[in-house]
């Protein structure tokens, strides 16, 4: 059996999920073996190009000729996986699309064509259709891991979609909002950081988005019921993935 | 004579972000060098107007994945200092050992699988593995180390979540730092033959004059913070640094590039650290250096890989002293209250100096933002390098114009989605 050609590719992003893969030291030489890289240009300057079997996606849609890229990619893949917060929800640049033009306008870029900025920073799914999500603010390297141990297989990974406080209680961490009162999002966020703030006695922050069942609006009520301020759930919402459906409708309706 | 292209790389691999060269024999003067950084900008600046104090340091870390422990620390600094706070002395040395181990880390990442395939003569890091596999798996340990350092401080390696304004959410028990030091110490026995590796790559060279600029930190070869300082005799604290350095635009790129005012391009990073601040280098890396040859001043940009690798050694061996010297703080995190007024933070990211300001209001919240990362500031002196290399390499054939110029670039580690952040956002329509 011939092996499955990667490409990595990164949009408007930090660089940070791509990065996840080169952080799996122990992996990466097995892993990379195991695979024909076709392209990841931050790790290699050789490059076959399309068709790939796997196109691992890192970044939001910002610019049109990011659009073009993504539809142009999307063709030539057989699965395409939007890789971390960027990707599956728009990331923090995407707050941008919550913020009146006028703010951004009132310092003038001179040559305005170089940026070529759409007005709203898209998630992948928006353009273009995608087979797998792996979410993060960066992805977890675990998930990362297990992603290509199924798929190399010819199997199909699937990620619990419980919310972060199942990991939190395996932890036997205290609850931060029943005990202390923290704002946390973990009720609402996805797991596989593996509690990795309410561990560290810092509420959870929502970088994995919303968990299958997330309903913010219940969950904002109950916050709000219990001392915390309206505007402070709302900035924990507008975090990097304030373009997930779940998110983003609290914060058309709340503001 | 008409325009011909010399070099044009297209999308540059292994690099941090987007960009390419060109290099075109105009017929009139010098060649026209141009790097072109189409990375798209992602404009946190204007992101963070409006958004609370606390919650700035989580967000600027978004700007790069590579360095998250620098953005952390200069919005810190600024931070902290506008609000009169003053960190445990064992926080302030957690935090020492985080941005260590994302030095180690990056520096790691750099040279054997960003640069090292360039001397080698192959595309990447998985080709030197079939070549010589042994150092390739050590590098990976070194790079691994780094990355421990940082999720055993900051909980995990990318986007770190246990710095707060104030301290630190919760300390790393002694013993899980403790834990580590089997493998730091290994490492610090096996680093020579790797500082070995890279003095035996052949370095082309380009011997030019240079203003060099860094942090002084009378404590330490700086990385944490210090005043801004050159090998011309400056010295700033960092709340002058936008008196003396100016940003500006040119037409090509997406980043903005940086300028002494009045004066020309600049370089920022491990050779300025390393001509200015040797004499607070870990004796061990010293030594190393005397052996591979390297003394203060450098200027060659070609040289900048060895200076990587000596500083991965001084980290090591900091790393392990600082690990050793570790005590739980009494005061994890200290209370304070947000202040008015502007604020000023600087620290030596790996690829240099990251200078961060910030207008926070009497609720708390940024007004203005600004953020000049490393990559940006040493932009106009990787095109100047670029040029004064080009008569000799517009000789060589193209493959090896594209790679020695290609290497030119490298030399600065460029982290292009930092130099991109910053741009304001223009829309205008029909």
């Amino acid at each position: 059996m011939s092996k499955p050609r990667l490409g990595v590719f990164k949009f408007s992003s930090c660089d940070g999920c791509q990065l996840s893969i080169l952080d799996a030291e122990d992996e990466l030489l097995e892993l990379l073996d195991r695979v024909e890289l076709a392209d990841f240009l931050e790790a290699s300057s050789a490059s076959s190009g399309a068709p790939y079997d796997v196109a691992l996606v890192e970044g939001s849609v910002s610019t049109a000729d990011e659009a073009e890229r993504i539809m142009r990619i999307r063709k030539e893949s057989k699965m395409l996986v939007a890789l971390g917060a960027c990707a599956t929800s728009g990331g923090l640049q995407a707050l941008r699309n919550w913020s009146s033009l006028g703010l951004f306008e009132s310092a003038v870029y001179p040559e305005p064509e170089v940026a070529r900025a759409l007005e709203k920073v898209l998630p992948i799914s928006d353009i273009v259709a995608v087979d797998f999500e792996l979410r993060g603010c960066p992805v977890s390297k675990a998930q990362l891991l297990q992603f290509f141990a199924a798929t190399l297989r010819g199997a199909k990974l699937r990620l619990p979609g419980s919310a972060v406080c199942f990991e939190c209680k395996r932890a036997e961490n205290p609850c931060l909002v029943v005990a202390g009162g923290t704002p946390c999002l973990g009720p609402i966020t996805a797991s596989g950081c593996g509690a990795l703030c309410p561990s560290r006695g810092r509420g959870c922050y929502g970088c994995f988005g919303p968990s299958d069942d997330a309903n913010p609006e219940s969950y904002a009520s109950w916050l709000a019921a219990h001392g915390v301020d309206r505007s402070t759930i709302g900035l924990l919402l507008k975090g990097a993935n304030s373009q997930s459906p779940e998110f983003r409708r609290w914060i058309e309706k709340n503001g | 004579m008409a325009r011909r292209v010399v070099v044009d790389t297209g999308p540059m691999a292994r690099v941090e972000g987007e960009g390419s060269l060109s290099i075109v024999e105009t017929g009139r003067g010098g060649p026209e060098v141009k790097l072109n950084i189409f990375e798209p900008p992602r404009f946190f600046e204007a992101l963070l107007r409006g958004r609370r104090a606390e919650e700035v340091p989580d967000i600027v870390s978004r700007i790069c994945g590579i360095c998250p422990v620098a953005y952390q620390i200069s919005s810190l600094n600024a931070l902290e200092g506008l609000f009169g706070v003053d960190v445990d002395e064992q926080v302030r040395r957690l935090r020492r050992i985080l941005y260590f181990g994302e030095w180690i880390e990056s520096h790691a990442l750099h040279i054997f699988m960003l640069a090292a395939p360039d001397f080698m003569g192959v595309p990447d890091a998985i080709a030197m593995a079939k070549r010589d596999p042994e150092l390739v798996r050590e590098a990976l340990t070194l790079k691994r180390l780094g990355n421990s350092l940082m999720s055993t401080v900051g909980g995990r390696e990318i986007h770190p979540v246990s710095l707060k304004v104030g301290g630190i959410y919760r300390a790393p028990s002694k013993g899980a730092l403790a834990s580590l030091l089997p493998e730091l110490d290994r490492l610090r026995g096996s680093v020579q033959k790797m500082v070995a590796f890279v003095a035996s790559l052949e370095r082309p060279s380009l011997e030019r004059e240079s203003t060099l600029v860094c942090l002084s930190d009378p404590t330490r070869y700086a990385i944490d913070r210090g005043e801004i300082v050159s090998n011309q005799g400056l010295r700033l604290p960092p709340s002058a640094f936008e008196e003396k350095f100016e940003e500006y635009q040119v037409e090509y790129s997406n980043a903005l590039h940086s300028r002494i005012r009045g004066g020309g391009s600049y370089m920022v990073g491990p050779l300025a650290r390393f001509s200015l601040n040797y004499d607070q280098l870990n004796p061990a890396a010293r030594a190393l250096a005397k052996e591979v040859g390297l003394k203060p001043p450098l200027n060659d940009p070609f040289q900048s890989i060895l200076v990587r690798a000596l500083e991965i050694v001084h980290a090591l061996e900091e790393t392990e002293r600082e690990v050793k010297e570790y005590e739980e703080p009494v005061r994890q995190s200290v209370p304070y209250r947000t202040k008015a007024g502007t604020c000023y933070g600087v620290s030596e990211a790996p690829r240099g100096i990251l200078y961060h300001s910030y207008t926070i209001n009497v609720r708390g919240q940024v007004e203005s933002a600004k953020i000049v990362p490393p990559t940006a500031q040493n932009q106009a002196r990787m095109e100047d390098d670029v040029r004064l290399l080009a008569p000799r390499i517009i000789r060589t054939g193209a493959d090896e114009a594209r790679r020695i110029s290609e290497m030119a670039i490298r030399n600065y580690d460029p982290c292009i989605s930092c130099a991109t952040h910053f741009l304001r956002l223009d829309i205008r329509r029909a």
